[in-house]
Order: C-alpha cells, then structure tokens, then sequence
C-alpha cells in the first residue's frame, strides 16, 4: 500500500523510507513557532530543560493575540517573551510594527514551504498545509521540546480524502463556504487524529487565499493537518515570498484513504456556521432573519487580501447598518498597506467600518471587539465556541468574508448575491 | 498509581474555550487559571471541585485552541483524571506532556454520572464506578506514552535522554 502525501513528508522528516498509518515517529523540525498566548507557558519548560536553542532561524515568535498589550498583564507576558528571543537571538520575533497574525505572516515572509515539518503552538498552524507542508498544532511544552531539540514525535496519521471537482458558481463563494460545508458535513470530530488530504482537478480553482482559508480550519474538523498538492499556483506563491529550497512530495496512487468524500465547487453555496459549534452549517438559502450586532472581517482564517478586497467590493459605496459595528482586521503590515493603496481602507471607513492593526484580538474574545451578553456577530474568524467573543450569553456565526460584508449592510445574515 | 474521586459528567465536544475562556489567557499562573476552570458552561465547578475528583465527559474533549492552559487549570483544579469517549489530539497531548492522567473510556463514560464515585487503576486502566459497582476498562497507553508518563513528562523525558 502507498503513501498519502501526508505520510511521505513525514517519513522523509523522519528519515525512513516507508511510513504507514499507527506508526509512531521521531520527526525533524523545520519551524517551531508560538505566540504571545503559548510561548509564555513554553519558556520556563525550555529553561528547565536546560539547552540551547537547536536553530534560531528556524524559531518564530509572533506576539500577534493580545497585542498590542491589551493589559498589564499581557504586556508581562510579552515581555517575558522578547526576553526570551534576545536572549536567544531568535532571528524570526516579531515586534510590534513587523508583527501580523502568525498563520498569515509565517507563508508571507516565506518561512514555511512545501515539504516543511512545522508545530506550532497554535492550533490554527496547520493553514501551512495549503503550501503542501505538514503542519500541526502543539501545545507549549512541545514547543519547548522542539525549540531545545529540533525534534517532535508524531502518530503517523490515517487519511480522509476530498477530491475536488469543477469550480465555484460565482465570485461570492470561497473557500470558506467550502470548509464550513466539509466541518458540516463531517462534523467537528470528523477528522479526529487524521490527515485532510485535497486533491482532484477543482484545486487548481483555488485560489491559494482560498486554499490558507481551507487547510487553516482543518482543525475544526478536529483534523491533525490539512494539507494540499503542489501545483502552479503554490510554486509561484513560493517563488513570490521565499528564498527557501521546497520540495514536492505526490501522493502515491494506491494511497490509503479511510473515505474519499466527493465535492463539486459548483454545488458549494454561502455557508453559515450557528452557534456553537462550527460544525452547525446551513446554506445562506436556509439561514432566516437573523438579527446581528457586529461583524468581524479578519483573523488567521480570512485576513488576507482576497478577503479585503472581496469585503470592500461589497461595501463600496454602501453604508453598514447603523448599529452594526463592523471591524476590518488585515493579516499583517504588507496587507495592510496593500489595502491602503488599493483604497480598500477608503471604501471600508466611508462605509462606517472601523479599520485596525493587525492582530487575533476579538476572534478569541481577547479585545478589539467584545461582544456583551445576548449580542451576535458574524464573523470570518474560525470557532463559535460559547464565549468564544466575549459574553457567554453571546453568539458568533461564521461565515466567509463576502456574506460578513453583506451582513453588515443589512444588520441581518445576509447573502451577497442578492444585494 | 490509583486515584478516586466524585465525577463531574459533561457532554460532547467540550472545547478548551470552555475549559479555560481566552480572557484569562493574560497569565499563565495555574492557579489564577484553575479559578475560572469551565465557568462558561458550569460556574459552579470551581466552587465544587474538590481535590483527586474526575472529571467525565463524551467524545472530542479539548477540541479547539492548542492552549496548554486547559490541562493545566484542570490538574490545578485538583482534578485527578479526565475519563473521555474520545479527546481531541492537541489536547490529548498536551495532558500527557503536562502530566494530567486521561483515559479514552467510551463504555465507562456511558455508565457513569455526575456525582459517582469512580476510581481508576492507571496500571491496569481500569475503572470502576464504586456508586454501582461497574467496572470498565480504558484504552492503554501506547508504550512510547507509558515511558513518557514514567519519565514524568516530556520535558523530564528529554533531560533524561539527552545526559
């Protein structure tokens, strides 16, 4: 029996020939990566184990949840954090003005390329699977382990296969209709420990913005990682932002899927995720009137370009709601001045949006946004947990950044073909 | 090693959200963290818990956020073990890296309810409701995991391998 493509990056990290689903290994690490939320709780494990750091280029630290210092407290945790990186000298910290949030920033400065292993302690680390790398979140003591041993451990995991098919109906669907469809579909616990291998001849109408969106929630599927073939499009993303040597690994053709699940683009329309789970997904034809307080158009799952332009097409020209605040939130300082210069910013304040820093602030309820008891949002960011905004009695409907535009104009979940 | 405590039963797909909300992620202090351990789905965990209790829930436990801060305001909660049908995989891991004894159990979760006194047998991982006097069996740990456990975590493990 073959190998997924998963399971072929992984044997090669691990400098085995052959690899097979159940197997435990011991992987090389080409990136360790965590935030301003993890990487306080990973630094007096690394300092207990009491080496150097195996790489200080392949470490980056990305202080991109609670910044800039929403509070004392997180200002002592960041601190502890830049301590540690120029003790270290970690070539790839990120201070505020270079900072963005970490799933969009780390493929931009082309840090992580196709056939990379990286953990992260950030559950969201496996968007890096849309360059074709495996990647997974950890938690902070693997962290401190990887970054004082270049090495992690892994379950060699089983895979589930999409194969895709055609392209999207029109303009207003993206890969987040598409994943929000998949975790609906499979449900949270879908993928629990396995592999999301995409493949079929719909990719290559993906877009890699698209793609990010898609192999960024692969854990909301409870998916180990998510994980795309290379194609032209990722060689000439590679080629744009990075200078690292990549390497192709192909699935072979008698891999093993536990299911291959069959989805065709053009039957994918705006899905909506309800509270309180991610996998409570209905199309935007069987959403109702639903009332909203906030939108937010951001986060590691929808803060990149396509998003933003995709957003002010939408608001261009219209007025949000009065009484909806809408929070536009770009993934890092590149996209942040591409969207000036595209009068993207423009369209979006005329509009009566607030526009603001990069950072993870409202989609985990840290701050830029909190949501009060019996209030909703629509949002593009990833988990609609209870509380996940703010109040526990509050509620966040997810959504693709073209139905959060829309939204915000009519103050009720709303479908952008129809406006 | 044996622990045995009264049961705090959730349902499915507890996620770390509710374990620990992100609003308190501004610290790292398992104390401070234990203090707001699952308030958004049972405020009154905290004021209950008592020190070697178990918590006992359905499938997918710990999904969402890689946060390490859900085990650990669990283990400084004084909880003794997490008896689960399934846990999610970052969860899973971070509880064995972190020391907090979990077990995947999905017969045992069925017989068990809030307010059993269970006890657990990690040795054998066995389980038994002592308020109907079942016993279960829970999945054994793979033997690359007993040897971490033995070694008393990963970052023990490691000191351990590397002089």
């Amino acid at each position: 029996m073959g190998m997924t493509m998963t399971q072929k990056i992984l044997a090669n990290a691990a400098g085995l020939e052959k690899v097979k689903a159940g197997q435990l290994i011991m992987a090389n690490l080409d990136l360790v990566l965590g935030n301003d939320v993890t990487t306080p709780v990973a630094v007096p494990e690394f300092n207990k184990i009491g080496k150097e750091v195996f790489d200080k280029t392949k470490i980056a630290i990305v202080p991109d949840h609670f910044t800039p210092n929403k509070d004392i407290k997180s200002a002592e945790q960041c601190k502890l954090i830049r301590d540690f990186a120029t003790k270290h000298q970690i070539k790839n910290y990120f201070e505020i003005g270079e900072v963005g949030i970490e799933h969009v920033l780390l493929p931009e400065k082309g840090l992580v390329v196709a056939g990379d292993v990286v953990i992260g302690a950030d559950s969201h680390t496996c968007t890096y699977g849309a360059l074709g790398a495996f990647s997974t979140g950890v938690g902070s003591t693997d962290m401190a382990a990887g970054m004082a041993t270049g090495k992690a451990w892994f379950k060699v995991p089983e895979a589930i296969g999409f194969e895709i098919t055609g392209e999207f109906a029109n303009e207003y669907i993206s890969g987040k209709d598409l994943i929000l469809h998949i975790i609906g579909m499979i449900g949270v616990d879908g993928a629990l420990y396995k592999s999301m291998e995409f493949f079929g001849p719909g990719i290559k109408n993906l877009t890699m913005d698209d793609r990010f969106t898609i192999a960024n929630m692969a854990i909301e599927a409870g998916g180990k990682n998510g994980i795309f073939p290379v194609d032209e499009k990722t060689i000439e993303y590679m080629k744009e932002h990075s200078t690292k040597e990549y390497k192709v690994f192909e699935a072979d053709k008698d891999a093993e899927y536990e299911k291959v699940y069959k989805i065709d683009l053009g039957k994918i329309r705006p899905t909506v995720a309800f509270p309180h789970l991610p996998e409570n997904t209905k199309t935007i034809d069987e959403v109702g009137k639903i009332k909203i307080d906030q939108v937010v158009i951001g986060s590691c799952t929808n803060g990149r370009m396509q998003d933003l332009r995709m957003a002010a097409k939408i608001l261009d020209g219209k007025k949000v709601k009065k009484g909806v605040r809408t929070i536009v939130i770009p993934g890092t300082q590149k996209i942040y001045l591409q969207a000036i210069k595209e009068g993207l910013v423009e369209k979006f304040i005329n509009a009566g949006a607030i526009f603001s820093m990069p950072t993870c602030g409202p989609c985990l309820g840290g701050h830029m946004g909190i949501l009060a008891a019996g209030e909703r949002a629509v949002s593009t960011t990833n988990r609609n947990f209870i509380g996940r905004m703010g109040h526990p009695k509050s509620e966040v409907y997810l959504a693709s950044p073209a139905v959060a535009a829309a939204s915000a104009i009519m103050g009720e979940i709303y479908n952008p073909e129809k406006l | 090693m044996k622990v045995e405590g009264r049961v705090f039963k959730y349902g499915d797909n507890v996620d770390t959200d509710v374990i620990i909300p992100a609003r308190y992620l501004n610290t790292a202090n398992p104390d401070e963290l234990a203090a707001h351990c699952m308030e958004d789905i049972d405020k009154d965990f905290i004021k209950k818990v008592q020190k070697g209790d178990i918590i006992v829930a359905d499938k997918n436990f710990g999904c969402g956020s890689s946060r390490e801060h859900a085990p650990i305001a669990i283990k400084a909660a004084g909880v003794s073990c997490v008896i689960a049908s399934t846990f999610a995989r970052i969860f899973y891991r971070n509880s064995i890296n972190i020391g907090l004894p979990i077990l995947e159990a999905p017969e045992a979760v069925k017989n068990i309810k809030t307010g059993d006194i269970v006890s657990v047998d990690f040795a054998e991982g066995k389980i038994t409701n002592k308020t109907t006097g079942k016993v279960f069996y829970g999945q054994p740990y793979p033997e690359f995991m007993q040897k971490l456990i033995a070694d008393g975590g990963l970052v023990s493990s490691i000191k351990k391998n590397t002089k």
